[in-house]
Parts: C-alpha cells; sequence; structure tokens
C-alpha cells in the first residue's frame, strides 16, 4: 500500500519539521518527506490540508488488561482507543495477572499484539517474581525474549536491600528500571493527598513524604549503582525538584508525569468522585504547577495516560473501597492540547513529551517522522473540539474524570505501519 | 461544598441528612427547635407521635453500635414508624454481595428511610446517590468523615445550657484526625457562630490543614481549655494507644486527660460533654465524668429528640402537623 498524506502541516519537534509538506508512505515505511521519491506513485492520498501531521504518539504506561483482566478491557478494545487518539507505541507495566515475571506471558503479550496489529506494545519485566519485593526477576531472560525494561508497577520493595540489588543486577544486564516512588509504609491505606481535602472528608491520606522519601532512598542507590532509572508517574512538586536535583548532579535518570496530574487536584473529588481516585493521588494545585514546570524546565520529559479501565462495579463503591485509576487514554491528546489552549504549555512542549522524548527513554526508533521510520502517524484537526462524555468512549473503562469537559483537537487519522488503524470519517 | 445539593429537595428542604457541612444556619435552628418540641414526647405517659405512621425505616449498620442504633431506634418508634434493623457486618459484605446490592434487596422490601452507619467515610454519601428518590438516607456515622446526628444532640445540648451560641469559645480535645463526630461538630460550630473553635491534641492525632476548617490548634491541654465555655472529650480508641501514634493510654492521660486541675483554666461555667462511651482514666477522670460541669447523660436523652427531629424534617414533616393529627 502506498500512501500519499498531503497538503498537511508536518509538526515534529524532534525533527525539527514544522511546515507544509507531503509525506509519502510504501509498504509501512516513511520513504519520502517533501520530496516525492524517483517514480512513486500512491495508492490513496489523504488530504491533510489545514491540519498537523504529527508522529505516532508513544505512551509510557497504560494497562490493556491483558492478560487477567478482560472483564475489565482488552487489547483490542483499548488499542482502538488508543488510536483514536493518534497513540500507535504503548509501554505495559508489569501488574497483569499474571505478573510479567515469566517468559510465557511476554510471549502471550506479544502473541495478543500481533492479533490486534494496531499498535507497538513494549512490555515491562516484573522486577521481582510476583512484584513481591523479594527475589529478583530473571530479568535478563526477560529481556531477550522481548521486555523493554524492569519495574515494580505499584508494588512496594520495602526492602532497601533488595532494592539495591535489583539496580545493580539490572545495571548488570543493561536495562532501565522503571520505578513507581511510593513508600508503602508512608501510604498504608491511603487514597488521596494528605491535606484539606482528606482531613475535610475524613478519607486515609497518602501524605507527599511517601514520594519522597521513596524516591530518596531509590536515588541515593542509582547514585551507587550509576542504572538508568525512570521515575514514573511523579505526583509532587517536591518529587520534581528532587529529580532536577539529580538531573543536575550528573544522574541518568528521568521522570514523567501522568497526565491526570497536570489537570486535576484534590479539589476534584469533592463529592467523593471515585473517578478522581487515583495512584499516585491528585495533590494540590501547587503540585500541579511544579509538574506543568518540571515539564517546562525539561525535567520531566513525558506525559503518560497512566490509563487503568475499570468495569463499572470497580468504581460503585464507597471511595476507599473502589480501586484507583481513570480511564485517560482516548483523551491524553486532547489533554495536552488543553494545556496549550490554556498557555500553560507550549504545543513543542505538549506533543515532545508525546513522541520523541518518551521513545528516547525507551530506547525505542519512534516518535519521529523521518525517512526510512515505520509509518506510525497521527494526523489531528486542531480545529474541531469534543466534549467528553462517558458513554461514548472506545475504551471499555468508562471511568473519566473528565466528564463535561470540553477538549481541543480531534484525531482524523492514525496510521500504524503505514494502515490506516483509526478514520474518523 | 460537599452533599450541599444532594442533602436538599428542589425546595430547599431536608432531603437527606449526611453532614453538617453546607447547610443553612436557618436549617440548623429549626432542627434544634423542632428537637426542642419533641423532647416532651418521652415525659407524656404515652411517649408517640403519630408523625411517621406507616412509614418503614431501616437501621442498616455495617459497623456494630449500640447506643446510636438505640435511640435511632426510640426516636423511629416515638414517631410511630415501623423499624427495621440490620446489623450487616462488613465481613458478610465481603463475603459477595456489594452495598449496592444489598441496598436494592432493601428497597424491595418499600422501606422509606435508610439510617446508615459505616466503616468507609462517603459511605452514606454514596448509598443516597444510589437510592430509589423517594427514599431519605441518614448518616448515623461514616468512617472518619460524619456523624452529623451526634453533633446536632451536641449542639442542642450547648443550647440548652447556653441559650445562645454566638460568644462562645468551644475546645474539642483527643483524637480529632479519626472522629467523625469532632468533623460534623466543627462545621455546626462554625455555622451556628461560635466565637471559636479549637482543636486540642498531640500533632500525631490532628489532621492536616485542619485549620482550613476555621479551628484553632492547641498541642497544650492547659493552653487550649484557657477561658472556654464547652469542651467536649472525643474517645480515644483503644487501638490508637498502641502503635506510631501514641505511646500509652498513661501518657496520654497525663497530657490530654480531662481533670479537676485542668478544668480550672476554663470559665467556672463551663460545660463537659462527651460522645460516649468514655474511657475513664484515659481521656477523663471519673471525679469529672460524675462532676458537676458534666452534661454527658444529658447528651445521651437529648439524642433522641434530635433523631426524631431529623426523621420528621427528612420526611417532610414537623412537630406542629402532629398537634393537627390529634
Amino acid at each position: 500500500m502506498r500512501i500519499t498524506i498531503e497538503h498537511g502541516c508536518l509538526f515534529d519537534p524532534a525533527g525539527q519539521l514544522d511546515g507544509q509538506h507531503d509525506l509519502y508512505i510504501a509498504d509501512g515505511t516513511i520513504v519520502g518527506i517533501k520530496h516525492r521519491p524517483d517514480g512513486f506513485t500512491s495508492d490513496l492520498q489523504i488530504d491533510a490540508k489545514g491540519k498537523l501531521v504529527l508522529p505516532g504518539l508513544v505512551d509510557l504506561c497504560a494497562r490493556l488488561r491483558e492478560p487477567g483482566q478482560v472483564h475489565k478491557a482488552t487489547f483490542q478494545s483499548e488499542c482502538r482507543a488508543a488510536n483514536s487518539s493518534g497513540i500507535t507505541s504503548i509501554c505495559c507495566p508489569p501488574d497483569t495477572q499474571p505478573v510479567i515475571d515469566s517468559t510465557a506471558v511476554v510471549d502471550l503479550i506479544h502473541q495478543r499484539t500481533r492479533d490486534t496489529k494496531r499498535a507497538n506494545i513494549y512490555p515491562l519485566a516484573a522486577l521481582t517474581v510476583g512484584l513481591q519485593g523479594q527475589q529478583l526477576s530473571e530479568m535478563d531472560t526477560l529481556q531477550r525474549s522481548g521486555c523493554i525494561g524492569v519495574g515494580n508497577a505499584l508494588a512496594p520493595i520495602a526492602s532497601a536491600e533488595v532494592l539495591r540489588r535489583a539496580f545493580e543486577y539490572a545495571h548488570s544486564c543493561g536495562l532501565t528500571v522503571f520505578l513507581f516512588a511510593e513508600d508503602h509504609a508512608l501510604r498504608k491505606q491511603g487514597g488521596v493527598h494528605e491535606g484539606a481535602i482528606s482531613t475535610r472528608l475524613g478519607l486515609p491520606a497518602i501524605p507527599e513524604a511517601a514520594e519522597t522519601v521513596a524516591l530518596s532512598r531509590a536515588l541515593l542507590f542509582v547514585e551507587q549503582t550509576q542504572v538508568k532509572t525512570h521515575f514514573c508517574r511523579l505526583s509532587s512538586a517536591r518529587g520534581v525538584r528532587m529529580i532536577a536535583m539529580a538531573q543536575e548532579q550528573g544522574l541518568p535518570v528521568s521522570a514523567d508525569v501522568a497526565v491526570c496530574n497536570l489537570h486535576l487536584t484534590e479539589m476534584d473529588i469533592a463529592d467523593y468522585n471515585s473517578n478522581c481516585h487515583l495512584q499516585p493521588p491528585l495533590r494540590n494545585e501547587r503540585d500541579r504547577q511544579g509538574l506543568l514546570k518540571g515539564i517546562k524546565q525539561g525535567v520531566i520529559t513525558a506525559v503518560c495516560s497512566d490509563h487503568q479501565p475499570h468495569d463499572a462495579d470497580a468504581k460503585a463503591a464507597p471511595f476507599s473501597q473502589t480501586e484507583a485509576g481513570a480511564s485517560t487514554i482516548e483523551h491524553l491528546l486532547p489533554l495536552m492540547l488543553h494545556l496549550v489552549k490554556r498557555k500553560e504549555l507550549t504545543l513543542e512542549q505538549a506533543i515532545g513529551v508525546l513522541t520523541s522524548q518518551p521513545a528516547a527513554i525507551l530506547g525505542i526508533d519512534k516518535g519521529t517522522l523521518a525517512v526510512g521510520r515505520a509509518a506510525d502517524i497521527c494526523i489531528l484537526d486542531m480545529e474541531l473540539s469534543a466534549i467528553v462524555d462517558a458513554a461514548t468512549l472506545l475504551s471499555a473503562g468508562k471511568n473519566t474524570p473528565f466528564k463535561g469537559w470540553e477538549l481541543p483537537g480531534q484525531v482524523t487519522h492514525t496510521l500504524y505501519n503505514g494502515a490506516i488503524v483509526f478514520n474518523q470519517d | 461544598m460537599i452533599g450541599n445539593n444532594i442533602q436538599l429537595d428542589k425546595n430547599g428542604n431536608l432531603k437527606h441528612f449526611l453532614t453538617t457541612e453546607g447547610l443553612s444556619l436557618s436549617l440548623l435552628q429549626s432542627i434544634l427547635d423542632h428537637a426542642e418540641s419533641f423532647s416532651s414526647v418521652g415525659e407524656r405517659a404515652v411517649k408517640k407521635v403519630p408523625l411517621l405512621r406507616g412509614k418503614t425505616i431501616a437501621n442498616l449498620f455495617f459497623e456494630p453500635s449500640t447506643r446510636t442504633r438505640t435511640t435511632f431506634e426510640l426516636a423511629a418508634k416515638r414517631l410511630s414508624a415501623d423499624i427495621l434493623n440490620l446489623n450487616i457486618s462488613t465481613s458478610a459484605t465481603h463475603k459477595g454481595e456489594t452495598l449496592s446490592d444489598t441496598l436494592h434487596t432493601l428497597e424491595a422490601m418499600h422501606c422509606d428511610m435508610f439510617v446508615v452507619r459505616h466503616a468507609n467515610s462517603g459511605a452514606a454519601h454514596y448509598i443516597a446517590t444510589q437510592v430509589a428518590p423517594h427514599i431519605s438516607v441518614i448518616n448515623a456515622g461514616d468512617g472518619c468523615h460524619a456523624h452529623p446526628t451526634q453533633a446536632m444532640l451536641d449542639m442542642f445540648t450547648i443550647r440548652k445550657h447556653k441559650q445562645s451560641l454566638r460568644n462562645l469559645r468551644v475546645a474539642i480535645v483527643g483524637d480529632i484526625l479519626h472522629s467523625r463526630v469532632a468533623r460534623s461538630e466543627i462545621h455546626a460550630l462554625g455555622i451556628l457562630g461560635v466565637l471559636e473553635t479549637r482543636v486540642v491534641g498531640p500533632h500525631t492525632l490532628i489532621p492536616k490543614d485542619v485549620e482550613n476548617l476555621g479551628v484553632q490548634v492547641f498541642h497544650d491541654m492547659d493552653e487550649g481549655l484557657h477561658g472556654v465555655d464547652v469542651v467536649i472529650m472525643l474517645r480515644l480508641q483503644t487501638e490508637r494507644m498502641s502503635g506510631a501514634l501514641l505511646p500509652s493510654a498513661y501518657e496520654y492521660f497525663q497530657r490530654y486527660g480531662l481533670t479537676r486541675k485542668r478544668l480550672a483554666q476554663a470559665k467556672p461555667d463551663v460545660i463537659v460533654m462527651h460522645p460516649g462511651p468514655i474511657n475513664r482514666g484515659v481521656e477523663i477522670a471519673s471525679d469529672v465524668a460524675d462532676g458537676e460541669h458534666s452534661v454527658i447523660l444529658q447528651q445521651v436523652s437529648h439524642g433522641i429528640a434530635i433523631r426524631m427531629a431529623i426523621m420528621a424534617m427528612t420526611m417532610g414533616r414537623s412537630p406542629e402537623d402532629s398537634e393537627d393529627s390529634r
């Protein structure tokens, strides 16, 4: 299949493309930008006049719920939802059921990826067996079978000894550790930020220190072991400052933030809205500003959806009894454009954290528009906007905290390996 | 404001009673006034008014309680309602049935009101969003969030002794962090316009940013009690006395126990309150609990009148209606 994307405005902060150029695709690969390759004839022309042509987006954290929780969602449902937001590459944390600590599970995920044919799926291997925080997993074997990094998902590693050894071993294997920094003892049963709202609602709280204490312990081990570490889903302004200081010291650390934490605060929980029950928790406006500042200063280089589709029952209970997480994958891009519209970020910043920068964290050749690269492309109409309606979400999880929000931008086409996987028409 | 819209019907009348937060001064005052009218019912030979005749009220206690449950039961009976007592231990719901399923089962029995106690904050609010439109929900305590009927009976008790609540200084002492009573009292005292509400306790038992609720924080008991008109002591749950929150019951009593000597810091006509059940020698000395300043037992009897008032109001009835029907 040969495709020409015509008259679109190519926008790729990494490739420094910004202008109206045609783009030529053959056999799943970008074969020309600006200049039509000799003898190229297209089977299909996509008119992108007045639209932005972006690299397919890279989401650093989304749960597709397979294997183990198909009552919540499937690869097919969630990749379709992802495609509608221009996402073509997804990194999955290892907290599937069973967890990703054996090659059999990795093989299963690869099989489902091939069946689905909608996105590149990059599984992370469990850092410890069963995510129990005790025995190191066979990380090298898991890496060979196709895991892109190691992490312990949301599960704690209580023992400093185990964390140190896991870092050392991952470093020996040349693996990047993806760490969610949260001290288990300080979190306890908490579900919301410790502050004005937890006090008013009488909800068990997670202090900011749950993040900063875990961060400081991990950063000391990074300094000692020099293992490349990516800190997943920061939630506090102080956490961002700690990462900035570590980066100034020259430590090999990067960080991301979940898109909800850039838009919502503890105040949004106000009437026990269980769709705002998230992990990490929504903190206060100062923290939200600190996270945005982290992006502007280049301390945080990626924004992920932290997509967690749930069945209705998972959210139908008193707040503390509900499961944490929000269904966000199809609003990742519109939510970032919302920040651009509100002048909290520039378009370059908003697109950079969804494309080349997360690709760099994963070490994959995605997230840019370049000749010779796979044709993973998102065509975006900035003139359109849409109101979020839980009932019409493509994701099997209807648990969105953004109900009723008007979000700018509408993806009209998504191409994955040169195939159209989403077409708005 | 939490619960503000859901608690009131479209005419601004009380539909559910979930929290004192966000309610108007006039509404709290009418609860107190109605309770005043009802308080004589218990002294009559026939301790009943026919206001809720034919109505069915379900006491849904997901957490054990004797005192609160029995006063709700008595209040319902004095209003001539039929009452159903259900002690649903949380372990039973853990066995499979979800809270929503439990509620729908009860709805099928044509109940008109649910009185709910639950270990999770926000449970009553959640239930109010789930039930059929004709059902009223009264919060009899949800987690650490609210216990609004207890707060109102305490306001009633204070008003009995102090006439007006304006110009009063009130100290709430003890485990504020876990106390649903304290939260509901803080909101009610604020709405009723007291001069000052203080919370007194060790840092470990004072929740973060509690000042945002409009209170002054004291970690020293003597300073906290200085010049106050009302002292509300909170029960210290035994599980708080070990672990990281407190070293021991002994040390707690040394620092925060209410003794005669400490009480001398307060105004001479101070009243001492406690939602019960009391831990003698842990948060309060026996001679204070039984002493002349104590109004603890009056609180219990006021509980029935307050709950009658709230149950009647959420069902759209007032004491005057009973005068008409006689």
